[in-house]
């Protein structure tokens, strides 16, 4: 009995939504969901506003990287966070195959860039300009690197050149890997707590400038030419003479998904959001413990306008 | 005799002393040669395998067909069977039963509520041994409701329900099909040896084409990695077998298949049961790293909690997975031994009398699904109601941060300086070819000619495959750790042997270390000892040093009451006792020991490649992190190549040494 009543109110609601659908599947849209907040929230508010647009939406628990296997296959469906900075090359090997489409920005921007807690400021008291990092690289030294300066990169995989920019710039630090963004932030955490020196590679929207107080250091800003062309930049001889380049998050989809979901692709394509809501938002679930859903609620409510505007009809 | 064993071992030094001084000034000589070449492989001459290996799983992914069955269907095919069961233990455990799908879906029937799920359990308990086991297991339960990880514990649950029988069985198969064609063990072996050595990494991609993306996909790679030790205690177990029995059995006139279920398989049960063990504590071990690829559960709590730096709440998951283990591994013990009891006493009463357990189970399941409706306490345990120790555990690491950073770094400085550093110039200064010679007369030394030619041939593989110095320092954090972790657990296993009470609170400390996973130390270590080889090397020794421990209790306690006796009677102190008899009768499993902690060590490498060492472990993970199934493969068949060297070469001298004390082969 209760099985026939549940068969007759999904008939019901299909109708109702269907109608207004027609072109559309009614497959439920898989969206792939991380391990860090920001991009758990990014995902959830994407996935609520399909939901009113009246899609089925499944939420599935993948790796960054791996993710593009399932995105090629048509496992998943839409990856909200391609980074930039991070996930460009395997994005272009998963656009190149055909099977991938590149569906445009979600409207944050990645700054990546060496950071330092501002009670660093008192010991090198230049910064944020990066010269100062010229004058007191061994208030920044362990045993292991002194006299040369410590900082703390990000993961190999996360490319950066700071080894190159080191070297161009005539800094005196040694560039040490953290294998992962968890070991990068520990290691933060560890040298906040003891007011300890340390720089290292920070990166925004992300929970921990709104937790630790500090900056970036302000190196030439970037350009291509800066990167390409060794002439150009502070060091005549040698290219990276400059700061890390700032890059778009990006949405990227499964192929099919336009002619599935023609709809929904639309109202994909239309979605943007700022730094500045990410970050409240992230700062809110990370260091408030708001649950998630929270937080992409209460979104969802103060932004009707916004959102119904994707919606197309 | 005397004079040519002593010559052998003049040699012996000699050699040994010749590739210490090699690695400390190696690379100046290659220098002063002009033969770079020596020290650092040419890149002219590496043979790009990971090329074809690519194009080769490009081909089977999106190619290979038989008679127009495209290989990637048979495996989607496979995945869909698994995910049935799946999908209903995890709708019955965990999301409930759903009709429809997204904003139409409808909740059918719940979950099961936590109190039916915590008295299913303590029913089974009582069911297998007695009430004892039921309170344990009902506390296990009970805990993971309390400290709120029920939800993501009943889904951990699921898949362990899915894979541990899959693999359990699968191994169980394949050990007897590999017991009754001998030819096919040969042939099972090195397979088993790849699978068990094969970082998960390094094969991660190439499933997730095949069985497609979520939860199948993790318990394929789950079920590969955990599977292998239950089809070698399969073969072992079957083969040990008391021979008159297997005579009597064909005597009584029983048929091959009648022979091996009725006869040999019961007569096992109790070696197969460990097996079973095994295949459980790999499925939790894997927790963490399916997660990764769509398992959900407490493996994704423990990560998501370090991402955002909550050590508490990375703990307590982490605990959780643990408690979980307990449970479902004292409960299958208990379970083994029930089935293995004969039941001589006629079943008395009436149906209910005799099914009064799954009854009132079953009564209870259906009443808090009815109940539940109007109070949902009793189908969810309520969020009000549970306890964290979360901040806890947080203030603990800051409080050790900010007070004993100083002694701490102290420490590290003096590891690395007079330990780590030496060992790392040496291995990375020693010439290649040098390097390989060695291996080979080690190998021919210590097992004959077919040793030293699989020493030299896999050694080789790694020189042309290009990654000779990340092989050096992944055999660098691994040495390194190993003599660490038997420096340490070899007396901790000694103590625990002789002193009951020592070998309790070792035993908990051992099975704890063991079942929790290493991201939950992880980031504490890297916090006090900062990213670096020590803080990689701490990590391994943590993880690698149970067997290190187990194998040496085993030992000691197996040790002969009559040499024992022997011994005291001849007048030994208990000191000389130890150094005399027990210590060298033991000394085989020691090394046995040290055997399965080198390949610990080994298969922790990929997790140490997240807190930056520069090894194989980490050459997995950039090709995972840019999916190049080729260089991950290669670099995972190196780590592989290292741990059949290195366990060939450890049972061969453990060989040696009981041949030596006259224990028999």
């Amino acid at each position: 009995m209760r099985k026939i009543n549940a068969l007759g109110a999904a008939a019901a609601l299909a109708l109702s939504t269907g109608a207004a659908w027609a072109a559309d599947s009614t497959d439920p849209i898989k969206l792939t969901l991380h391990d860090w907040s920001g991009q758990l929230i990014n995902t959830k508010i994407m996935g609520s506003i399909l939901e009113e647009a009246g899609y089925n939406v499944e939420y599935v628990q993948a790796d960054y990287i791996a993710q593009f296997a399932g995105l090629k296959t048509g496992d998943l469906h839409l990856a909200m966070e391609i980074w930039e900075t991070t996930g460009r090359e395997a994005l272009d090997e998963a656009t190149a195959t055909g099977n991938v489409v590149n569906v445009g920005e979600t409207g944050l921007m990645a700054i990546e860039e060496w950071w330092y807690p501002s009670y660093m400021k008192e010991q090198c008291p230049g910064l944020p300009d990066w010269k100062a990092l010229k004058d007191c690289a061994d208030v920044f030294a362990t045993p292991e690197t002194a006299p040369n300066g410590r900082y703390v990169g990000g993961p190999v995989t996360w490319g950066g050149f700071d080894e190159e920019r080191v070297e161009a710039l005539g800094l005196d630090f040694e560039v040490v890997h953290a294998g992962t963004d968890a070991a990068l932030f520990a290691e933060l955490e560890s040298a906040y707590q003891r007011k300890a020196p340390i720089v290292l590679w920070v990166y925004v929207p992300h929970w921990a400038p709104a937790k630790y107080d500090g900056e970036f250091v302000e190196f030439p800003p970037y350009t291509p030419e800066c990167y390409s062309d060794p002439s150009v930049g502070v060091n005549p001889d040698l290219a990276y003479d400059c700061g890390k380049p700032r890059g778009p998050i990006w949405k990227a989809a499964w192929a099919g998904l336009k002619d599935k979901w023609p709809g929904a692709y639309q109202t994909i394509e239309a979605y943007k959001i700022s730094n500045e809501e990410m970050s409240a938002m992230v700062g809110e679930a990370d260091l408030q413990g708001v649950p998630i859903d929270t937080v992409v609620a209460n979104w969802m409510a103060a932004n009707k306008d916004r959102w119904s505007a994707w919606i197309k009809h | 005799m005397t004079a040519s064993f002593s010559r052998r071992t003049y040699i012996a030094w000699a050699l040994v002393l010749a590739t210490i001084l090699l690695g400390q000034f190696g690379r100046d000589l290659a220098d002063a040669l002009g033969m770079r070449w020596l020290i650092k492989f040419p890149s002219a001459w590496v043979i790009p395998f990971k090329t074809s290996i690519s194009l080769a799983m490009k081909w089977l992914v999106e190619e290979a067909a038989i008679g127009g069955v495209s290989f990637t269907d048979v495996t989607r095919a496979v995945a869909w069977l698994i995910e049935q069961p799946y999908q209903f233990v995890l709708s019955l455990l965990a999301e409930g039963f759903v009709a429809g799908a997204g904003k139409e879906a409808q909740t059918v029937l719940p979950a099961a509520s936590w109190i039916a799920v915590i008295a299913a359990v303590v029913a089974l308990g009582h069911y297998c041994r007695d009430w004892a086991l039921a309170a344990l297991v009902g506390a296990c339960f009970a805990y993971l409701a309390v400290f709120g990880q029920w939800s993501s514990a009943m889904v951990t649950l699921a898949s362990v329900l899915i894979a541990v029988p899959i693999g359990a069985g699968g191994g169980l198969l394949f050990g007897i099909w590999a017991y009754r064609h001998p030819r096919g063990e040969r042939m099972l072996m090195p397979v088993l040896d790849l699978m068990q050595t094969i970082p998960i990494f390094a094969y991660l991609v190439p499933i997730l084409f095949m069985f497609g993306f979520g939860p199948v996909s993790a318990l394929v790679a789950t079920i590969i990695y955990a599977t292998p030790p239950m089809v070698r205690i399969t073969i072992l177990a079957l083969k040990s077998v008391d021979p008159e029995l297997v005579d009597f059995g064909r005597m009584a006139g029983t048929t091959r298949r009648q022979l091996m279920w009725r006869v040999l398989v019961p007569s096992a049960s109790h070696s197969l049961m460990v097996g079973v063990n095994q295949v459980i504590m790999l499925t939790l071990n894997m927790v963490i790293i399916a997660s990764m690829i769509g398992a959900g559960g407490l493996g994704f709590d423990v990560l998501a909690a370090l991402r955002r730096l909550d050590i508490g709440a990375g703990f307590e998951a982490g605990i959780a997975i643990v408690v979980l283990a307990i449970a479902v591994d004292r409960l299958s013990q208990a379970f083994a031994e029930r089935m293995g009891q004969v039941h001589s006493h006629a079943k008395r009463g009436g149906w209910l009398e005799r099914h009064k357990r799954t009854v009132l189970v079953v009564a209870l399941l259906v009443a808090t699904w009815i109940l539940g409706r109007f109070l949902p306490a009793l189908q969810e345990y309520p969020e009000g109601a549970t306890l964290t120790t979360g901040a806890f555990w947080s203030d603990v690491v800051k409080y050790l941060n900010v007070n004993y950073f100083d002694v701490f770094e102290a420490v590290k400085v003096f590891f690395l300086n007079n330990f780590l550093v030496p060992i790392k110039k040496t291995l990375l200064g020693i010439p290649w070819p040098w390097a390989i010679a060695m291996l080979v007369l080690l190998g021919a030394r210590a097992g004959g000619w077919r040793l030293a030619l699989l020493c030299g041939v896999l050694s080789g593989l790694i020189a042309v495959s290009g990654l000779w110095a990340k092989a050096m320092v992944t055999v660098y954090l691994c040495g390194a750790s190993v003599i660490l972790a038997t420096l340490i657990g070899v007396p901790l296993g000694v103590l625990a042997a002789l002193n009951w009470r020592a070998g309790t609170v070792i035993g908990v400390f051992i099975d704890t270390l063991q079942t929790l996973p290493s991201f939950v130390y992880l980031i504490p270590v890297v916090m006090l000892f900062r990213v670096g080889d020590f803080t990689a090397v701490v990590a391994i020794v943590l993880y690698a040093l149970a067997p290190a421990v187990r194998y040496a209790a085993h030992g000691i306690r197996n040790v002969s009451a009559d040499l024992i006796e022997a011994g005291t009677v001849s007048g030994c102190t208990p000191r000389q006792l130890l150094r005399l008899v027990r210590l060298p009768l033991a000394l085989p499993e020691i090394m046995l020991g040290i055997n399965q902690t080198i390949m610990l060590a080994l298969s922790m490498l990929v997790i140490t490649a997240l807190v930056g060492t520069r090894d194989l472990g980490q050459e997995v993970y950039i090709a995972l992190t840019k999916a190049d199934t080729g260089r991950g493969l290669v670099a995972g068949l190196a780590i592989a190549f290292i741990a059949i060297i290195a366990d060939r070469l450890v049972n061969a001298g453990a060989r040696g040494a009981r041949l030596r004390y006259g224990l028999g082969a």
